[in-house]
């Protein structure tokens, strides 16, 4: 009976969603407010039966109801309770309902702002929600309709695949989830204001948290899901340039160009156009990255025909969303003329050349990320593009963004004093000189890169501190003054710095394992002993357990190093229902870095195959994407200048305009 | 009746398999040389793998892969011979970062056409809109600014 509530809910939820889009529309034009208010009450509806659909799903698989098909699919009676739970999202059905909950959720959100947001704005922005929300409701409910039943129900299920019963893959969906659906209001926003031909500070006061909220969660969820490949495949790797992780990774460049674009339209009433397109690729590359994968058109063009029922109307929905806003987009970007002047050195040309960079980046991985594709469809050559690729072609783009982050930072808006900024970069510069110096005499492997990369670091980092620094005016005021002036910054200021912060952070922790990691692969009996990175690492036992549905190989691990003595854990398991094995890794983070071990087999009765990686700076990596994730929550609840002032600067002349102090 | 969907790609990282590489009983006694071998197998794919390396991959052909790039190192091949005798068996598809020739010339080329094509759409944007004077205000423009300067004071 649940799945059937659920069923119905859903289908309940796709009558709204179509009703809605329409609705807000027709609202919009003939300034109906009465039409509008209903247009609101679909989104609340379709929110509240999503919540339904998705709350009797994961009814379905707590309860193990193996008399649904998606249950028996994707779940067993043995299995943890917390992963029967997060199993909901853990196959193709449950995450599309996942995806559409959390779109409800981002619609009943914003219906709610009405009263915030300029009457015509907000219906064609949530008249343009209900339209997707529609396209991915019909998505679910013709394509891939979780609450299919399976008569008669089999007696247990075929498990959920082991390398997902895992809390850092649980939790990695709904987070990359909120962001890839959370640039779906500023795409909406976009085409209402493309519509409405007007896009000013105002509408980039109202997008911006939103953009932010969306990049904050995809930060976190990508870091997640780099994180769980860290410690669970047990390759001591972060990150592949594998085209399911670039598939999340271009929207988040072209996230990162927006909610630096957005700023300079909120203060410069400039680069309008430009911010809307950006809109609506962070949208629209979240779509092809959440549908490619699931098509699996990524991994080899032929998996497409294996279900051409929904590659078919996936590639419906995909030239729908961006072949429709882009059609909007050339039909009305005219009407969006910017009126700002702009000098060459100060903060917006420094942000346009930061958005020429991410550009340039996201248009790389992209391209790179669908060339075979291309390759493959037009010559029926197989071609592969890989990490090498990836990493000397995008490399020198990143360096080259994160060495103008730091001053771009300390620019003022409109006319920007260099010699200003060069005096209180100078800190920031001397520091990075020196640390290029330590390394380069230190190091032992990689020196000029490692030099230069931990430089560019040290850099961005003292370029951030400075920034805040120069703000409360650290130097030449009483402490207490200063720590007060910090408390009272606006916090997109310092949203701003402690993600720059956090980049600079992330990026040692990536020059660290890439340029450092050292590495020992060798049969291991209990009691020998093997050399990692100082590290003595002997394998003190192997014994065999069992879990609640799996049997492992469980080995113990104790390195020392002088008088520094630990123990690790690194189990072999395998999950009897799928066949399956999985590696748990052994790690402990120490001395500023991770040991890290991974228990291999014993194949001939010689030993195990045990891998040791010291992954310098390892840790960085996830601190510094947390850091950022921060910033930009913390930059989210800055609301910007009050309405009333932002209206009357935006009306007054450009010298009102002018007197204001750069923020 | 029992149906069991052809289940697609189920969750994003259901690709990523549990990734390994190089196995003890693999390794050359001559550091030099394995240190050679473990720079190349970055740079190989396995080829029945979803984008892992060799040096990623446990399939049994990437093990392969990776003894037969060692014998060849062993042969005393240079680096490139020992690619161009994988390439020969296992076809352009093994290189993950692709040679270039007029079918990648749009790969590599890319990267330097979006920077320049940014720059220059960035130069022309910057130098159009060169500070003008700004406009002299109307006289009930005046009035509201010096209404507006004297109510913050």
């Amino acid at each position: 009976m649940i799945p059937e509530i659920g069923h119905f809910a859903l289908a309940l939820a796709f009558a709204a969603a179509l009703a809605q889009g329409p609705a807000l529309y027709a609202a919009a034009r003939a300034d109906d407010e009465r039409l509008a208010a209903f247009g609101r009450r679909c989104a609340y509806l379709a929110l509240g039966a999503v919540g339904l659909a998705f709350a009797s799903l994961a009814a379905a698989y707590v309860a193990s109801d193996f008399s649904v098909l998606n249950v028996y699919e994707n779940s067993h009676s043995q299995k943890p309770l917390i992963y029967k739970f997060t199993g909901t999202w853990g196959n193709h059905e449950g995450s599309m309902l996942l995806w559409a909950l959390i779109l409800a959720l981002y619609g009943g959100a914003l219906a709610r702002q009405a009263r915030a947001i300029p009457a015509d704005l907000h219906r064609l922005a949530l008249g343009t929600q209900g339209l997707i929300a529609a396209a991915f409701l019909a998505f679910m409910l013709f394509t891939s309709n979780p609450f299919e039943r399976l008569l008669p129900a089999p007696p247990d299920g075929a498990d959920l695949n082991p390398l997902l019963q895992d809390i850092g893959l649980a939790l990695h969906p709904p987070f990359l989830y909120l962001g890839y659906v959370g640039f779906s209001v500023p795409f909406s926003f976009a085409v209402a204001a493309l519509i409405r031909g007007r896009a000013d500070s105002v509408w980039a006061r109202l997008v911006r948290p939103w953009a932010l909220a969306a990049w904050s969660f995809l930060t976190v969820g990508i870091a997640l899901g780099s994180w769980w490949a860290y410690y669970e495949l047990g390759w001591g790797g972060w990150w592949a340039w594998d085209p399911v992780e670039n598939a999340s990774f271009m929207p988040w460049l072209a996230g990162t160009a927006l909610i630096h674009s957005i700023r300079v339209v909120e203060r410069r009433d400039a680069l309008k156009g430009w911010a809307t397109l950006l809109a609506i690729a962070a949208f629209s590359l979240s779509l092809i990255g959440t549908f490619l994968v699931r098509s699996g058109v990524l991994t080899s063009i032929h998996a497409f025909a294996v279900d051409p029922e929904r590659g078919v109307f996936i590639l419906a929905i995909l030239f729908a969303a961006v072949g429709g806003s882009l059609t909007v987009y050339a039909l009305r970007a005219g009407s969006l003329a910017p009126t700002g002047a702009f000098a060459p050195a100060s903060r917006e040309t420094a942000l346009i050349a930061n958005n020429v960079l991410l550009a340039a980046a996201c248009a790389t991985v992209f391209i790179g990320t669908f060339y075979p594709l291309f390759v493959d469809v037009a010559t029926g050559e197989r071609i592969s593009v890989g990490p090498p690729y990836f990493n000397m072609v995008f490399t020198p783009i990143a360096a080259l963004a994160m060495a103008l982050a730091a001053a771009g930072a300390l620019m003022a808006w409109k006319r920007a004093d260099l010699r200003a900024l060069a005096r209180r970069l100078a800190p920031a510069g001397a520091a990075a000189l020196v640390a290029a110096l330590i390394v380069a005499v230190v190091a032992e492997r990689e020196k000029a890169a490692g030099a230069g990369w931990v430089a560019l670091c040290v850099w961005l980092a003292g370029g951030a501190l400075a920034d805040l620094a120069g703000r409360v005016k650290l130097f030449g005021a009483a402490p207490g003054a200063a720590a007060r002036r910090l408390a009272g910054l606006p916090r997109a200021a310092v949203g701003a710095a402690l993600a720059h912060f956090g980049l600079a952070v992330f990026a040692l922790g990536a020059a660290g394992v890439g340029l450092w990691r050292t590495e020992e692969v060798r049969l291991m009996k209990e009691g020998d002993a093997a050399h990692v990175a100082g590290y003595a690492v002997m394998l003190a036992s192997v014994e065999n357990t069992t879990g609640p549905n799996y049997l492992a190989e469980r080995a113990r691990f104790e390195a020392r190093k002088g008088a520094r003595e630990t123990t690790l854990i690194s189990e072999r398991r395998y999950y009897p229902v799928r066949g399956m094995q999985t590696t748990e890794a052994g790690i402990r983070s120490q001395g500023g870095g991770d040991l890290y071990v991974s228990l291999g087999e014993n194949a001939t009765g010689e030993g195990w195959a045990v891998r040791l990686y010291f992954n310098p700076f390892v840790g960085c990596l996830w601190w510094g994407a947390g850091l950022a994730a921060l910033g930009g929550a913390l930059a989210l609840s800055d609301r910007g200048r009050a309405p009333a002032r932002a209206a009357r600067g935006a009306a007054a002349s450009p010298r009102a305009a002018a007197a204001e102090a750069p923020a | 009746m029992i149906r069991i969907r052809p289940i697609l790609a189920a969750a994003a990282l259901v690709l990523a398999a549990p990734a390994a590489g190089v196995e003890p009983d693999e390794i050359l006694d001559d550091p030099a040389l394995e240190s050679r071998a473990r720079a190349l197998e970055e740079t190989l794919r396995c080829v029945v793998c979803q984008s892992q390396s060799l040096a990623e991959s446990n399939a049994p052909l990437a093990k392969d892969m990776r003894l037969i790039l060692r014998e060849r190192l062993v042969a005393g091949d240079t680096d490139e011979e020992v690619v161009a005798y994988l390439v020969d068996r296992y076809g352009e598809y093994v290189l993950l970062k692709p040679r270039v020739k007029p079918a990648t010339l749009a790969l590599w080329a890319a990267p330097f056409l979006a920077l320049l094509a940014g720059a220059a759409a960035a130069f022309l944007y910057v130098r159009r809109r060169k500070p003008a004077p700004p406009a002299p205000l109307k006289p009930e423009e005046e009035e509201a600014v010096r209404a507006l300067l004297e109510g913050r004071e």
